[in-house]
């Protein structure tokens, strides 16, 4: 086969495409994760806390919580992890706060959001980068 | 049913009416995320807790869903407000359709 010039240049190229997509394909399935929860509205950033440790040693065991005043319920995406949705906490009439905390896993250094769903139907966000020292997905 | 499923509440025993306590759960739970795979390079398939429901004399305190993210021996911890006397039921639902119940009793001072 006899390559021209052009030809090994369009097929570098194509090379290079294909193998950003995983990438790209893994950061836009947690966007899709999060527009699927609020509908694509828009979110602002206040009255919702979120706590993470910058460092975790371990990814197997990451502590986070929420904390967002009246809210109906509140979700965490782990922006890196093979399936971006880790929790959803729906809260209830006898729910004293609306404020929880859990231990999830984290596979890498990544960006953990969480999305609380207001009880007048508007979306607040919070994210936090948490750095992973030993991830937390076996394999 | 996964082995040895032991469900551990930490709810205080008495509260004043009205008062917002915190609750404290956990259970031991593989949660088996069906990402790992054994030596053979088989995937182990995914058995995880989905749900969690906590009821306080019979109205809804929380009902979380867990995914495959969440670690061994899933812990949480939330707040609950107090009017009376009651019971707190918690539910938890296994991917292989187990229920795992427990209650407490909360006295109002």
């Amino acid at each position: 086969m006899n390559l021209s010039r052009r030809d090994a240049l369009v097929l570098a190229m194509g090379g290079v495409a294909a193998s950003m997509v995983p990438f790209a394909a893994m950061a836009s399935a947690a966007d899709d994760a999060i527009a699927a929860f609020t509908g694509g509205a828009e979110t602002s950033a206040d009255g919702i806390k979120l706590d993470a440790p910058e460092i975790a040693e371990n990814g197997n065991g990451v502590p986070v919580g929420v904390d967002a005043p009246g809210a109906v319920s509140i979700v965490i995406f782990a922006t890196g992890n093979p399936t971006p949705a880790v929790v959803t906490f729906n809260f209830g009439p006898a729910a004293g706060s609306q404020s929880a905390s859990t231990r999830i896993r984290l596979s890498k250094t990544q960006d953990v959001v969480a999305v609380a769903k207001m009880a007048d139907g508007s979306f607040k966000r919070a994210s936090a980068t948490v750095k992973v020292t030993i991830g937390g997905c076996g394999g | 049913m996964a082995d040895n499923v032991k469900p551990r509440v930490k709810v205080p025993k008495s509260a004043k009416s009205g008062e917002v306590i915190t609750i404290k759960c956990l259970i031991t739970h593989p949660m088996e995320s069906g990402q790992r795979k054994d030596k053979d390079g088989n995937v182990i398939p995914r058995s995880i807790i989905n749900r969690l429901t906590c009821d306080l004399n019979g109205q809804n305190v929380i009902d979380v869903t867990l995914e495959a993210a969440i670690s061994t021996n899933p812990y949480f911890e939330f707040t609950a407000k107090v009017d009376a006397a009651g019971d707190f039921q918690f539910t938890w639902y296994d991917d292989d359709g187990s229920v795992y119940k427990e209650t407490k009793a909360i006295a109002v001072a």
